[in-house]
Parts: structure tokens; C-alpha cells; sequence
């Protein structure tokens, strides 16, 4: 049995964003995102694989806040992808995804360079869980050592193992089966993920004639696979 | 004419007893000033025994630094590049930045024995070998770089390009790859083309010294007695190297710049990086020449050879090349500023009247002002202390311009949000000081090992030069060697 090829899209409404951060939490949690400390994150050291990125408009009392949830775009022709040079980051053609494969990576970290959003994250140091986060690591995504890159998946364990469930029930992937942590938790339901092939699914209905859609740094020519909503005046004011 | 005919009719018999003139042009040209061979060995060689106290100072010092450098490196790699200053967004910083910088030192030996070698530039017989042995030095310290650089040094081998265990290369997408075999053809090219010109020199050597040294040269030399035909040999593969080696020397520099021009990063995506990269290597690496030389003549009393006019030399490459780096950095300058790209403007923005810009105006004034200031003034081009001043300085206007290529540059880019900036922490300072110190050290070492001065080189130089009376006048006579 062949494996069905997938364009796996998210989509994100800003005009739904509140910008409450529960996304990053998840993904944290479902990940194995180490927690950064105060230190390390004033030096630019970071890491989440999903971030609200916010920016002010405007000066006080016209001032108003915008949100971005930003992830690793998925593009189809990624920059980060040509410049490794062992392979640990590269595309899968049936998925539509960029793969990261932690133990082939030497840290170069040319990657992060050639990367327009910045969504890819490196660990400085070996992680450190505090108590009880020990408790919770997640079984199906390794814990990455010093000296790696890593970046969002779109949960791709979740989309692995939907896909065996389906296999094993002889079956064909049904939309929604597939939620990637974030997209799980979002409060508003910003976040919509689905199979752009499938033309019945959720973002395939969301995408088609929709004129609110854009992709982030879209002269750029990665063609993304995250696709945000906005519309002409909405924003969410303080 | 063979050489050999030249030599028997020596150039005294030739030469009138014009004293005033012809002193003051032997004075002026090595070339034109024979020694006997004997005496110009003992030149060269006698220095070399010599471990006076400055030598050992300058070697516990250089070697001091040197093992900082590895126990720096050591706690990077227990620890993690954490260590060091680097944040999101510039995860390239210090290491790249002293990478390009002594690829860059590099060239200058190349660009000295192989192209003034290629033009037929006489006068840089004697300073050919001490140029080759910075470029095999700067390169053996550039080539360790990526490898502190990486996140996981021991696994270096992963890059190198053979299969693993499942049959998988490395990516030749990779600019880090066309890098990593452009570095190695270059190096080992270098060796061997200093190698090559070595032989004459090390049976010299041989012939003249007793104890370890006669060993040593005598496995060096593989037996070079010095017939007509080991010459002939010689001359053909020194002839096919310098011609060889020159496209790869062009090649190295372009292909370090790609590692930048072929990213996405804006202030990198530039087509005029590749002849901007290699201006400025051998920019900085003739100036770090003419450093080397001044110390040279000083602490190894090499003013017999080095003389006034090699100072003069390659003072007017200097100035020349400084004219060329900023023709390069001009174009480099002008096209991202009239395009107004909104990432391309705050990158100039920092550098014209950001925190960037001390560094900034320090650079054009290394790289631009000072020399185009003063070497125009043949009394300071023929002044070794003059010179080594204003090639510190372009030694520090070289470093500042990659620095501002790498982090600085890496610190801007499309989202403003993910702006960074970086500031250097103690591992890579440190690493970056033994970095120096190791090529130092090197030099040091080798200065008792290696005859500095291309005495062969020399001597055929010597031969091929003479004076003649025409009429009242003394004019020089240069000879062709038989081909």
C-alpha cells in the first residue's frame, strides 16, 4: 500500500489571534522544548518552535497591538533546506514538509542564517527539564543535545501515528484526524490544520476564494505551507 | 646563453669602475649586489641557529596563547557553544569572522611567488618563501575554524565527502561543502608549492650543518644533488604550480564569499561578493606580508635581502589594492542603498549612524584614508616602520569589515522582531587571540626550522642581473634564462 500524498497547510486567522499564548505552551509540552532561562533569554537564546511575535502600531492612546503567531513555514522551496551540508534538514516530497533530523546535525547552524522567519532554534547547551517537567517529556519526540538545530514539525509524530491508526483500519486519512498541538489548544480557533489535497477538508473550505489569505515574506519565493488570515481593519486594540 | 655562461662571465667583469653609480644602484637593488653563495647560505642559515632570548619569549608567549586556545576550545565542547556570544539571530559571529579573515591572510603568498612569479616581477625572489609560509600558516589556522565553529566538533567528519553507513554523502547543495574542498585543494597546493620551492634551499642546507638539522634536511631534500637535470625538473613543475595555482587561488576567496552571497540574508544576496572577497584578501594579506618582512629584517638580520625596494614594492600593491577594495566596496555599497530594501536600510542605517558606525568610519579610514594618504609619499613606501603601521591598521580595517559582514549584518533582516545583537563573549576572544598567536608561533618556529629566504631564488636572480657601461651611462642588464 502506497502512502497518500499530503500537503499539510495551517492556517491562522489573525483577525481571531488574541494573542493569549496558549499555542507555545503546548507545543512546549508536546514537543520537548526545553525552557530557557531568564539569562540565556535575554541574550537571544530563546527557544520556542511556536512564538507570538507582537508589534506595536501607533503611538499611546492610538496604539495598537498585532500579533503573529509564527512557526516554521513548511515552505516548498526552503532556504534553510540546499545550504546543509549533512542532510539533517531537508524536504519530504510526499508530505510536503520540511524534515529535521536532530542526530544527523553537525550544527553549522547555516540553516538559521539562510532562514527569513528565524524559526529555527538551536541548543547552546544540553536542556535542562526542571522537576516535575521530567514527568512529562513526551515519548515520541527525542530530547536534542547541545550543539543541534531543531525547529517545528507540524507535530509530525502526531501525523505519523494518525497515519498508522489509519493504515491499520485500512482506511484513508479523514480530515481533522491530524491536530498538531497548537492548533489542539488554540483558545479562539485561530489555528486550522489540515490536507490541502484534500479539496473537502477544512483548510482547502477555509482557502478557497478566501481574500482575507497571505503568506509571511512572500517575495521571498519560499512558497510557505502556513497560510495567515487578515483582514483590511481588524486588529485587536489594548 | 645558459645560465651557467652568464654566471662565468660575471657581472664584475662588465661593469666599469663608475663607483658613485653603480654603488648607489647596488645599494638600491639586491639583484645587482652578488654575494658569494657561501656567504649568502651563512646569511640565511646563521640566523637560524640562533635561539636568542627574544626567541624564547616570543615562543613561551605565542605558545601560551596557543594552549589557551585549546582549553578555550576544550570547555566549548564540554559545555556548548552556549559559551561563546552567539545568539538568535547571529549564529555566526567571531569563528567565521577569523576564518575569512586568515583565509584572506592566505592569498597574499600565493598571490606573491606564484602571480609576480607568473608577471616575471624580479624583485620578489627573496620575499617569496616568507609570503608562501604565512599562506600555509594563515590557512592551517583558517581551516580550523569551522571546526570550533560547529555545534558538534566531533562530529567534523561528517562533512568530509565520503558515504556513511547507509550510503549517504554529504549535500554538494551546500555552498559549506564547495567551501570545505576549495580550503583543502588550496591548502594542500600551498604546501606543495612551498615545498616544491624549498629543495634547492633545504640541500643547501644539508650541505652546511651537522647534528639533527643534517637529518633533517637531508629527508627534507629527497636526495636533490643539483644536476642540470633535477633543474630542469624543477623549473617545469615550479612553472606548472604557479600556473595552477593561481585560478585556485582565485577560486578560494569567491567560494568563501558564496558561503554569504548564495544565503537569503539581506547584505549578504551579492553578486559583487566573490572579486570584493578576494580584493580584500589579498588586501590584508600583502599588508601582513609587509608586516612579516619589517620583523623579519629586524629580528633575523635579513637586511641584505630585504631591502627598501621590496618595502616599495609591495607598499604600491598595498596602495593599489586598497583603490580596488573600495572601487568593490563602493559597488557593494551603492546598489543595496539605491534600492532602498527595507532590511538593506536598516543595515546601512547601523553602520552610517548606528552603534556599528565607530566601527564603520574605523574601517574606512584602515582601509581607504590612511593609505591613500600616505603611501602616495615614496619616502614612507620605502620606510619598513611607516609601512608596518599603516598595515596594522589595515589589518584592523580588514577585521572590521568581515565583523561587519558576519554578526553585524546577521543582526538585521526581514522581521524586525527577531533583531539581534551580538557581543563577544571570553571563549571566543580567547580563541580568537590564540588564533593570531598560533600563526605567530608557527612563524617562530619555522624561523629556525626553514630558510626564510629563497636563497636559490636569489642567486639566480643575481646571475640573471647585471650592469653595463654604455657610453657614460650604467645601465642594468637583464638576462632570460634558457628555456
Amino acid at each position: 500500500m502506497t502512502l497518500a500524498e499530503h500537503k499539510w497547510t495551517m492556517v491562522v486567522d489573525l483577525d481571531k489571534c488574541t494573542g493569549c499564548g496558549a499555542c507555545v505552551v503546548a507545543c512546549h509540552a508536546e514537543n520537548n522544548v526545553p525552557i530557557v532561562s531568564e539569562e540565556q533569554t535575554i541574550q537571544g537564546r530563546a527557544m520556542h518552535w511556536m512564538r507570538i511575535e507582537r508589534y506595536w502600531e501607533g503611538s499611546y492612546p492610538e496604539i495598537k497591538a498585532r500579533f503573529i503567531p509564527l512557526m516554521c513555514q513548511q515552505c516548498e522551496r526552503a532556504p534553510c533546506e540546499p545550504v546543509c551540508p549533512v542532510y539533517a534538514t531537508l524536504h519530504s516530497e510526499r508530505e510536503h514538509l520540511n524534515l529535521q533530523v536532530y542526530n544527523r546535525c553537525v550544527g553549522t547552524r547555516y540553516c538559521q542564517n539562510n532562514d527569513p522567519y528565524k524559526v529555527r532554534f538551536f541548543n547552546f547547551f544540553d536542556p535542562i527539564f526542571d522537576e516535575p517537567l521530567t514527568q512529562q517529556l513526551n515519548p515520541d519526540v527525542t530530547v536534542r543535545s547541545a550543539g543541534v538545530m531543531e525547529k517545528c514539525t507540524f507535530c509530525v509524530q502526531r501525523i505519523r501515528r494518525a497515519e498508522e491508526r489509519a493504515r491499520l483500519e485500512e482506511r484513508p486519512l479523514a480530515d481533522g484526524e491530524v491536530l498538531p498541538a497548537c492548533v489542539q489548544t488554540c483558545p479562539p480557533g485561530a489555528l486550522v490544520f489540515g490536507d490541502l489535497n484534500d479539496e473537502a477538508s477544512a483548510v482547502s473550505q477555509l482557502l478557497s476564494g478566501n481574500a482575507r489569505q497571505f503568506k509571511l515574506l512572500e517575495h521571498l519565493g519560499t512558497e510557505p505551507s502556513v497560510v495567515y488570515l487578515k483582514g483590511g481593519t481588524s486588529y485587536v486594540s489594548t | 646563453m645558459s645560465v651557467r655562461e652568464i654566471e662565468s662571465q660575471s657581472t664584475q667583469d662588465t661593469v666599469p669602475e663608475d663607483a658613485i653609480a653603480t654603488d648607489s644602484l647596488r645599494r638600491r637593488r639586491l639583484l645587482l649586489d652578488p654575494r658569494p653563495a657561501t656567504r649568502m647560505s651563512a646569511d640565511v642559515l646563521d640566523p637560524m641557529d640562533r635561539a636568542t632570548a627574544r626567541f624564547w619569549v616570543a615562543f613561551v608567549i605565542l605558545g601560551g596563547l596557543v594552549a589557551i586556545w585549546g582549553v578555550t576550545w576544550l570547555y566549548q565542547m564540554i559545555w556548548g557553544i552556549g559559551v561563546t556570544g552567539l545568539n538568535r539571530p547571529v549564529m555566526w559571529a567571531l569563528y567565521i569572522v577569523n576564518f575569512v579573515y586568515f583565509i584572506g591572510i592566505g592569498h597574499a603568498g600565493t598571490f606573491i611567488s606564484a602571480a609576480l612569479r607568473a608577471l616575471k616581477i624580479e624583485w620578489r625572489r627573496p620575499i617569496s618563501r616568507a609570503a608562501e609560509m604565512l599562506t600555509v600558516f594563515a590557512l592551517t589556522t583558517a581551516a580550523m575554524f569551522p571546526l570550533v565553529h560547529l555545534g558538534r566538533t566531533w562530529k567534523f567528519y561528517w562533512l568530509m565527502p565520503y558515504p556513511n553507513q547507509r550510503q549517504l554523502w554529504p549535500s554538494y547543495h551546500s555552498p559549506l561543502l564547495w567551501d570545505l574542498t576549495a580550503i583543502l585543494t588550496y591548502l594542500s597546493c600551498s604546501v606543495l608549492f612551498a615545498y616544491l620551492s624549498l629543495f634547492p634551499d633545504l640541500a643547501m642546507a644539508r650541505d652546511r650543518t651537522r647534528g639533527w638539522r643534517h637529518v633533517l634536511y637531508k629527508t627534507l631534500a629527497l636526495g636533490w644533488r643539483g644536476t642540470e637535470r633535477e633543474w630542469a625538473t624543477h623549473k617545469a613543475a615550479l612553472n606548472v604550480f604557479t600556473y595552477a595555482i593561481i585560478p585556485v587561488m582565485f577560486s578560494v576567496h569567491t567560494i568563501v564569499s558564496w558561503d554569504f552571497a548564495m544565503a537569503i540574508q539581506p547584505g549578504w544576496h551579492s553578486t559583487v561578493f566573490g572579486p570584493y572577497f578576494v580584493i580584500g584578501a589579498l588586501f590584508s594579506g600583502v599588508g601582513a606580508v609587509i608586516m612579516v618582512l619589517a620583523l623579519l629584517r629586524k629580528t633575523m638580520r635579513f637586511g641584505y635581502f630585504l631591502r627598501d625596494e621590496h618595502f616599495e614594492g609591495m607598499a604600491l600593491f598595498l596602495l593599489l589594492l586598497s583603490m580596488a577594495w573600495a572601487y568593490f566596496y563602493f559597488n557593494d555599497y551603492l546598489v543595496p542603498w539605491y534600492g532602498q530594501g527595507p532590511a538593506e536600510k536598516a543595515i546601512q542605517e547601523l553602520l552610517s549612524h548606528g552603534w556599528a558606525a565607530p566601527l564603520w568610519f574605523l574601517m574606512l579610514f584602515s582601509n581607504i584614508l590612511l593609505p591613500w594618504a600616505t603611501l602616495w609619499s615614496r619616502r614612507i613606501r620605502r620606510s619598513a616602520g611607516a609601512l608596518f603601521f599603516i598595515s596594522i591598521f589595515v589589518q584592523i580595517g580588514m577585521y572590521i569589515e568581515r565583523y561587519l559582514i558576519v554578526p553585524t549584518t546577521l543582526g538585521r533582516n526581514e522581521l524586525p522582531f527577531d533583531w539581534g545583537i551580538y557581543v563577544p563573549h571570553l571563549p571566543e576572544s580567547l580563541i580568537t587571540l590564540g588564533a593570531f598567536a598560533l600563526v605567530g608561533f608557527l612563524y617562530v618556529l619555522i624561523s629556525r626550522i626553514i630558510p626564510l629566504i629563497p636563497v636559490w631564488e636569489v642567486l639566480e636572480g643575481q646571475m640573471l642581473h647585471g650592469l653595463r657601461r654604455i657610453g657614460k651611462a650604467v645601465v642594468q642588464t637583464r638576462a632570460e634564462p634558457e628555456e
